[in-house]
């Protein structure tokens, strides 16, 4: 439990932090630094426990089904990256306070770095192959988010993405790997991996399970072919390069081959890809550090190059090796990380962060010069520095490993050479020479900016003049890397040895670099140019080639051709359809031509021709007419089907259709545009194979043997608990009124759109339809409102309508008389619905044809005035109305929408149902005159 | 009878698609109504045999224990019948729609329209 919270505590801290207020002060980088110093003094309490061979662990089930639990173990060796991750945390919260100080995103900077030590604590500290995975991606996604801050600079967006696709590509291998690993252990703990090492080993997949494995260890560790990502990453503000990109994310990769090492290690093919990797790192990334000019990149790739170092080491296996990496590991996290900070600083105060355009530093900034001194004198390994003591451990690992120790030797001298290359160059340009740039004058550097690398550097003394206090903490950890115990003897002076002697060589040898560096450089230029088929180049190529397939391939399928992507749809339905029915039975025909009747012969031929004049014709109004004349042809059709419900509803719509199609139509073209006679005959040729599938399923379900079980229940119970004799209305207002509730609403959705895209366009035109307060103002439209019904209106409107010359007077005459007619039919058939034909749906249809009528004859204003409410506000009681009704039942103790009856009377049943039969024919009214009014407005 | 209903929901649904796939928006929209008819037509049919009296049920309600149903299915009615009225509010909504792109684009052109919103 302890250890859970103790990785989920940033988590949590992460989560609140944003919210805090003054993140841009100063001081808070004291405040943040409260919670990793308090780890780390936890973990620190854990040393003398660990020493004596106790290892704490946590777990509980997370997928059991998989073997996947949710475990943490506290060894020697997490124990040592618990400390750096923690410790350096502290140090660098101190530091950003006043490096990120007034800077107006500090909320999430702190909340990211939060999450990125709990994620990194998580890694170092999982027990389970899949805990580590996952605060293993965590640490790439933190990283990411934190490389990316200054994201409106596209070379940082650049340098995060390279970065999260390298770590989060390269992880991807590793969780394959892992996978791998567990399945061939049963499980995914580590400590079963370690008791199953041996039968891992020797299993087939172990060769491709290591592979996938080291992918990702060695993305993570930016190493060679995958460390291009390093450099660049350092567009992170440097708080971040400090700590994720030089003492603790960079080295999870190295903390996964030393935690596997148990397991994975001791092959050849284990030593040799983190030999070769690991050297080529060493001396490649060496090279470029020497070779760097800019301070970040500089340190970059140096931290690399150690890097590669840690993962050679690792590879070697030898009790020497792994002590050789320890105190590596330590003696970088204290050097690179202070030097990191005081990058940062000189650049903040000076402007600068080219070596070539700095110097003197020791002069002019005395306490970050004397600081940034003893840094560089620890990376170049100087004694009495903890560096010095590193080396020397890896020399004499180096030396007596057998075998290879000629080979090896050469390969640390060189390596030596180059770190100590690049630390004298940066001492020598930018510290000790004279000054003969005339920069700005230094500006100030704060005492918390050299806070956190006073710490590291006063450690690094301390740890260099007694080494033996790091044995408490480092042998463990080597034990556990080794899986048999270790001791480790550090001491600053062994007496002469070889080791001293390659590392007195090294010394000589990366000064003699420094000094010659014109010809060397000269000498290095064929490799360098050589070197410009390198895999960034790789990694570049493959991004744009990704993209560019992207983008073919979407212009390809995503053409934002309407008739194209019809046409598809369309044709893939029609395959599907009549492949299915051809291949896979199902057609069926059934008695396809029993009680053929001669009035259905007659609507089907009249249906289909007007459907065929509608697709033939070229005029505007002449097909939204004969379309009409479909839907009443349909309409008879379900009149003799038994369907007078629908014949009615199917009749009413035609007319407001028509009456649509007219108040738009008179705005639009004549269809001019037509395609070539092929792509015709293509389209006709999909539709009428679709066309064909329909009539086939049609053929086939009506063919089917149909329960009537549903009909037969809805028939049995209408009447006895419906209390209507009219089945299709109380299915639609009692048995399933959940479903009507749902389909007003969509009507008011619809109604509400069509008012938004008519109201968007008054407001675009300056003669605008409305007022000060923001409401309509149908009264300043009357001018505009005539143009739409002015083909129909009647000349005289009850005095208030201009007279338009062949309007017609019947139209007004008529209106006079069947708007009051219609009203009571509507009335009627609403009232009846329950027993007979009729319902709220038809009857409020019927009573927007009246107020419809009204419009075409006297203008929207009349309407208006005899609808009496604004639509909007029907449409919105309506829904009340009907969800009210169904409420009712709710607070009486029954199930929402159920009926509620007060027994009969007045020639029908009274209840609920009926209210809710009211909302639906409010809804209808409000949404059909809504968008009635808004077009004829307009 | 079956056959003849099924050639007409087939026969409106590819006149309803062709209009769909032309360059028109004005016959999008008619072919959005032919559409919408079909595939009420189609539910209807596949529903069961044609000429059923209507499902009224008559004051003392369906007599028990009747094997076949006495009228027609009214549960496929249902179903069209809220069909019916939100394939109206649906047509009404791309009618204004295509109306209103027209007044931007200022043309009927479903390409022009296309390129407009880039």
């Amino acid at each position: 439990m302890t250890l859970t919270l103790a990785v989920l505590s940033g988590f949590l801290l992460a989560l609140v932090v944003p919210w805090l207020p003054g993140l841009e002060r100063r001081a808070c980088g004291w405040a943040m630094a409260v919670l990793p110093a308090g780890l780390a003094g936890w973990f620190a309490t854990f040393v003398p426990d660990v020493l004596a061979g106790t290892v704490v662990r946590e777990s509980r089930p997370w997928v059991e089904a998989l073997g996947i639990w949710f475990s943490l173990r506290l060894d020697g060796l997490g124990l040592v990256f618990a400390l750096l991750v923690t410790g350096i945390g502290a140090l660098v919260m101190v530091y950003s306070g006043a490096y990120m100080e007034g800077r107006p995103k500090n909320g999430r900077f702190y909340a990211f770095l939060l999450a990125f030590m709990a994620s990194m604590l998580g890694v170092v500290l999982a027990d389970d192959a899949i805990t580590l995975y996952v605060f293993w991606e965590l640490t790439s996604l933190t990283s990411f988010i934190l490389i990316g801050y200054a994201h409106e600079r596209a070379a940082a967006r650049q340098a995060a993405l390279q970065a999260l696709v390298v770590t989060t590509g390269s992880g991807l291998a590793m969780l394959a790997g892992l996978v791998m690993v567990g399945l061939l252990a049963g499980g995914f703990g580590f400590g079963q991996w370690e008791s199953q090492a041996a039968a891992i080993r020797s299993d087939a997949w172990y060769g491709p399970a290591v592979v996938l494995v080291l992918i990702g260890a060695l993305g993570k560790s930016a190493q060679f072919p995958l460390h291009f990502w390093l450099p660049n990453a350092m567009e992170a503000p440097t708080p971040v390069s400090a700590y994720l990109h030089s003492s603790t994310m960079v080295k999870a990769g190295v903390y996964l081959v030393a935690r596997l090492a148990p397991v994975l290690g001791g092959t050849v093919l284990w030593g040799g890809l983190l030999g070769i990797a690991g050297t080529t790192t060493w001396l490649v990334a060496g090279w470029w550090a020497v070779r760097a000019t800019e301070l970040k990149r500089l340190l970059a790739y140096a931290t690399a190059s150690t890097l590669g170092l840690l993962v050679l080491l690792i590879g070697l296996g030898t009790e020497q090796a792994i002590g050789a990496a320890m105190v590596v590991l330590v003696a970088h996290a204290a050097y690179k990380g202070a030097l990191f900070m005081l990058a940062g600083a000189i650049t903040h105060a000076t402007g600068r962060r080219d070596i070539r355009r700095l110097g003197g530093l020791i002069r002019t900034m005395p306490a970050t010069g004397a600081l940034a001194l003893l840094a560089l004198a620890g990376m170049a390994g100087l004694p009495p520095l903890v560096n010095f003591v590193a080396k020397e451990a890896v020399f004499t690992a180096v030396w007596h490993q057998p075998g290879v120790w000629p080979v090896l030797g050469a390969i640390a001298l060189l390596g030596g050479a180059l770190g100590v290359a690049a630390a004298v160059r940066v001492a020598w340009r930018a510290l000790l020479r004279s000054a003969r740039i005339s920069g700005p004058a230094a500006g100030k550097v704060v005492f918390q900016e050299l806070a956190g690398p006073a710490v590291l550097v006063l450690a690094s003394v301390a740890f260099g003049l007694w080494p033996g206090s790091l044995d408490g903490l480092l042998s463990p950890a080597v034990a556990a890397v080794r899986g048999q115990p270790a001791e480790l003897h550090l001491a600053l002076w062994h007496g002469p040895s070889a080791a001293v002697l390659l590392d007195a060589l090294a010394l000589a040898g990366g000064v003699a670099v420094v000094v010659a560096l014109g010809p060397v450089v000269r000498r290095m230029a064929p490799v360098e140019r050589a070197a410009r088929f390198n895999p960034e180049r790789g990694y570049a190529l493959a991004l744009g080639g990704v993209n560019r397939l992207a983008a073919w391939q979407t212009h390809a399928l995503q053409s934002g051709k309407l008739p194209r992507y019809l046409r598809t749809i369309l044709a893939a339905v029609a395959v599907l359809v009549l492949g299915t029915l051809a291949f896979r039975g199902g057609l069926a025909w059934g008695s396809p031509i029993q009680d053929f009747g001669i009035a259905e012969l007659a609507l089907c031929v009249l249906v289909l021709a007007a459907a065929v004049f509608v697709v033939r014709s070229d005029s505007r109004l002449a097909p939204s007419h004969a379309r009409g004349g479909v839907g009443a042809g349909v309409a008879l059709v379900y009149r003799l089907g038994g369907a007078p419900d629908l014949a009615m509803t199917q009749l009413v719509v035609e007319a407001l259709t028509v009456i649509l199609f007219v108040l738009v139509f008179y705005h639009l073209p004549r269809f001019g545009l037509e395609v070539g006679r092929a792509q015709r005959l293509r389209d006709l040729g999909v539709s009428v194979a679709a066309g064909t599938a329909l009539a086939l399923v049609v053929l086939s379900a009506s063919a089917a043997p149909l329960d009537r079980q549903i009909a037969r229940e809805y028939l049995q119970r209408s009447v006895p608990e419906a209390h209507g004799r009219n089945v299709v209305n109380t299915i639609l207002v009692d048995f399933r009124a959940l479903d009507t509730l749902g389909e007003i609403t969509v009507l008011m959705a619809a109604a509400v759109g069509v008012f938004a895209l008519v109201r968007l366009r008054m407001r675009e035109t300056p003669s605008g339809g409305q007022n000060g307060d923001g409401e309509p103002a149908p009264t300043r439209l009357t001018g505009t409102a005539g143009q739409a019904a002015s083909g129909l209106a009647g000349p005289v409107g009850r005095g208030e309508r201009p007279a338009t010359p062949g309007a017609s007077s019947i139209l007004h005459a008529a209106a006079r008389f069947l708007i009051p007619v219609l009203v009571v039919v509507s009335l009627v058939m609403f009232y009846r619905g329950h027993d007979a034909p009729g319902g709220g749906f038809v009857a409020g249809l019927i009573a927007v044809v009246a107020l419809a009528l009204d419009l075409l004859a006297h203008g929207p204003d009349s309407s208006r005035r005899l609808l009496r409410a604004d639509p909007r506000t029907l449409l919105g009681l309506g829904v009340v109305v009907a969800a009210g009704s169904g409420l009712a039942s709710w607070l009486a103790g029954k199930s929402f929408l159920s009926g509620l009856w007060l027994g009969g009377g007045l020639g029908a049943a009274i209840g609920t149902p009926l209210v809710f039969d009211a909302g639906v024919y409010l809804v209808v009214v409000g949404m059909a005159m809504l968008i009635i009014l808004s077009l004829a407005e307009e | 009878m079956t056959l003849l209903l099924a050639l007409t929901a087939g026969g409106l649904f590819a006149a309803g698609w062709y209009l769909m796939m032309r360059p028109s928006a004005v016959k999008l929209v008619l072919g959005v109504a032919l559409v919408s008819h079909a595939a009420n037509l189609a539910v209807f049919t596949a529903a069961g045999p044609s000429r059923r009296a209507p499902p009224l049920l008559p004051a003392e309600g369906l007599p028990p224990g009747t094997a076949t149903l006495p009228v027609a299915d009214p549960v496929p009615q249902a179903l069209v019948l809220t069909a019916i009225v939100i394939g109206f509010g649906v047509l009404a909504f791309t009618l204004v729609l295509v109306h209103r792109a027209y007044q931007t684009v200022g043309s009927d052109d479903l390409e022009k329209m296309e390129s407009a919103e880039r």
